[in-house]
């Protein structure tokens, strides 16, 4: 499975193979991806602390109701790097993820405490533009929703609520959105049928795609890959990896080789703890705490 | 790791037929029995309608039913044309969803996307309240309330006219409209509003250009069926709309509908199997045609907004 994406040199050079000397092979999770593209799998530690701090959480506590869902989280996110949330289910990984771009508000009930900043702004402070900041995080959920309207309207939705009107921009947003999400080859003959007629995985591409035409730094994938076929995953994981040259990523995954596949950082949840975070490499070869290892080596969960 | 929990095990039964087999087969002809009570019903109505409008139609050819202008069948001169009845219901009806239609979508937009949960549960019981208050005091309020009301603002309107009725008709069908409505609404997947949030929309963006198109099948099939209910309407609008059969589109004149001038008839000391009499089944008649191409209408809508959005 080869996308299309077009990478400049300068973001190219950044996946520099060099860094494999320095990235010992993983025992317990095989990394064996489904493309050649995988060579070099994250970035390390080094490379991440000198990346500029994109999303910093600092104690935060998550309440539905009664329920305290989330206890004192502080994690930092560096900039296009992917960060990936493992953990069993229920153990706050969603909800962590949809407080970054305040989905949560929509759900009665819940409450936020601590920081979450974003490029050093508390996104949580009274007066907040909830609206401008779903623009600069945008979301990709587990289960594929493209608007019951054209490929087109989908990917046009974004930018026309942002009150782009003129059709030839938006002609080239959207595709140059597909490009990126590798689907264009697939659909540009066919941008007015209803994206209702797509598969589970161009569907779930599409959802990508609309996220990525409103121009977002930060893009958060809850589980996006969890209830499509193996190439249809493989082809998202390309994806995730072309897109951090522009993007800053947090994924949400399930699945532990795919966390270890895509990932730069991993941040393992339990019990709406945050039980331990690191480079992607080390914390998977050498986690330091006993629950950690217990999880990656499927002793529960 | 959960570890399942023990049971006792059972003895199988045997593979023969058990003893609540007959029971199934019981129910089974039951639930066909009850089917077919409806089924019997509505092709004894649609029969009844036809066996007594033929020996009308026998008398007044059917052109001149559908096509004349002047509706007497009760007077000397005679005339058949069932055209004014025609534009008096329609008037009404036309009348009532013009004015119940952005009212009750409003309405219904309000309370799925809008209104805190609290407010919804007041609002809620009480249009169920307004859907239940029978017909007849609907036609009373016209007559008393909304009547002189009316003629204060166009005194030259009629004591009885259509306007009194289009609104009590329109205040009737928008219970209907909002409850259907906010039901379609309301069953737009979560996740397309989550969609549509995450990417920088607002309220009024999520709900215009999402929400509202994902629903409009629906949303259209509340519409076709007030208004299906508005053209049925009896009771309201014999009492407030008056009893003048008028091929007129003037909504300060009285006019009569077809569904109210059946009452009248039926009030009345007019024999029954007289021509005067059968009037009635062949209004019947129209009416019922009338609703049911109203209702294949929609249902072809409905089929061409399901291909385009699913």
């Amino acid at each position: 499975m080869s996308t299309d994406v077009v990478i400049s040199d300068d973001r190219a050079s950044s996946r520099d193979p060099r860094m494999n000397e320095t990235t010992p092979p993983l025992p317990t999770v095989k990394v064996s991806a489904s493309t050649n593209q995988r060579e070099t799998p994250s970035r390390s530690a080094d490379e991440m602390a000198q990346q500029a701090k994109k999303v910093v959480a600092h104690n935060v506590d998550f309440y539905y109701g009664s329920h305290q869902a989330l206890h004192a989280i502080s994690l930092e996110v560096p900039e296009h790097c992917v960060t990936a949330l493992i953990g069993p289910s229920g153990c706050g990984k969603s909800t962590f993820l949809r407080c970054l771009n305040r989905m949560n508000d929509m759900i009665e009930g819940t409450r936020v405490c601590g920081d979450i900043l974003l490029d050093g702004e508390d996104i949580y402070r009274r007066g907040t533009d909830v609206v401008e900041l779903r623009k600069r995080v945008g979301m990709v959920f587990q289960k594929s929703n493209p608007f019951p309207k054209s490929i087109y309207e989908n990917i046009a939705y974004g930018p026309r609520v942002a009150g782009l009107r003129k059709r030839a921009v938006l002609d080239e947003i959207v595709e140059t959105s597909l490009r990126q999400a590798a689907l264009w080859d697939e659909v540009h003959h066919r941008l007015d049928d209803s994206a209702l007629q797509l598969s589970g995985g161009q569907q779930q591409r599409l959802c990508i795609a609309r996220a990525l035409a409103t121009d977002p730094d930060v893009l958060l994938m809850d589980e996006p890959a969890s209830a499509l076929d193996p190439k249809s995953t493989a082809a998202i994981e390309d994806l995730i990896f072309e897109l951090k040259t522009t993007y800053t990523i947090v994924i949400v995954t399930h699945n532990m080789q795919q966390a270890a596949r895509v990932s730069d950082q991993t941040a393992f949840f339990f019990e709406g703890h945050l039980i331990e975070v690191g480079a992607t490499n080390a914390l998977f070869t050498k986690p330091t705490q006993q629950k950690t290892e217990d999880y990656i080596t499927g002793r529960f969960g | 790791m959960a570890s399942l929990p023990s049971s006792p095990t059972t003895a199988k039964g045997t593979l023969s037929p058990g003893g609540f087999r007959w029971l199934e087969a019981a129910i089974h002809g039951l639930l066909v029995a009850c089917a077919v009570v409806s089924v019997i019903t509505t092709i004894g109505i649609v029969l009844v309608l036809l066996s007594q409008s033929i020996p009308f139609f026998r008398q007044v050819a059917p052109l001149e039913f559908l096509t004349g202008t002047k509706w007497a069948p009760l007077f000397e001169p005679q005339h058949f044309g069932i055209l004014p009845l025609f534009c008096g219901t329609f008037l009404v009806a036309g009348g009532a969803a013009m004015f119940a239609i952005p009212l009750g979508l409003g309405t219904a937009i309000y309370l799925s996307e809008y209104a805190a949960p609290a407010t919804r549960d007041i609002v809620k019981p009480l249009l169920e309240i307004l859907a239940g208050i029978p017909s007849v005091v609907f036609g009373y309020v016209a007559v008393v309330f909304v009547s002189p009301l009316v003629r204060q603002v166009f005194p030259q309107a009629d004591l009885f006219n259509a306007l009194n009725a289009c609104i009590v008709v329109g205040i009737m069908i928008l219970p209907m409209i909002i409850s259907l409505s906010e039901d379609v609404l309301r069953s737009v997947p979560r996740s397309l509003r989550e969609g549509a949030y995450a990417l920088g929309a607002t309220k009024l963006d999520v709900t215009l250009r999402v929400i509202v198109p994902a629903a409009l099948s629906g949303i259209m099939a509340s519409f076709i069926l007030a208004i299906t209910r508005a053209v049925g309407e009896t009771m309201a609008v014999s009492l407030a709309a008056g009893a003048e059969a008028k091929l007129t589109l003037n909504p300060l004149t009285s006019v009569q509908t077809m569904t109210a001038y059946i009452v009248e008839v039926s009030q009345g000391d007019i024999p029954a199997g007289s021509l005067e009499h059968r009037t009635i089944f062949a209004v019947g008649l129209s009416l019922f045609v009338s609703t049911l191409l109203l209702n294949v209408c929609a249902q072809w809508i409905l089929s061409r907004m399901r291909e385009k959005y699913e």
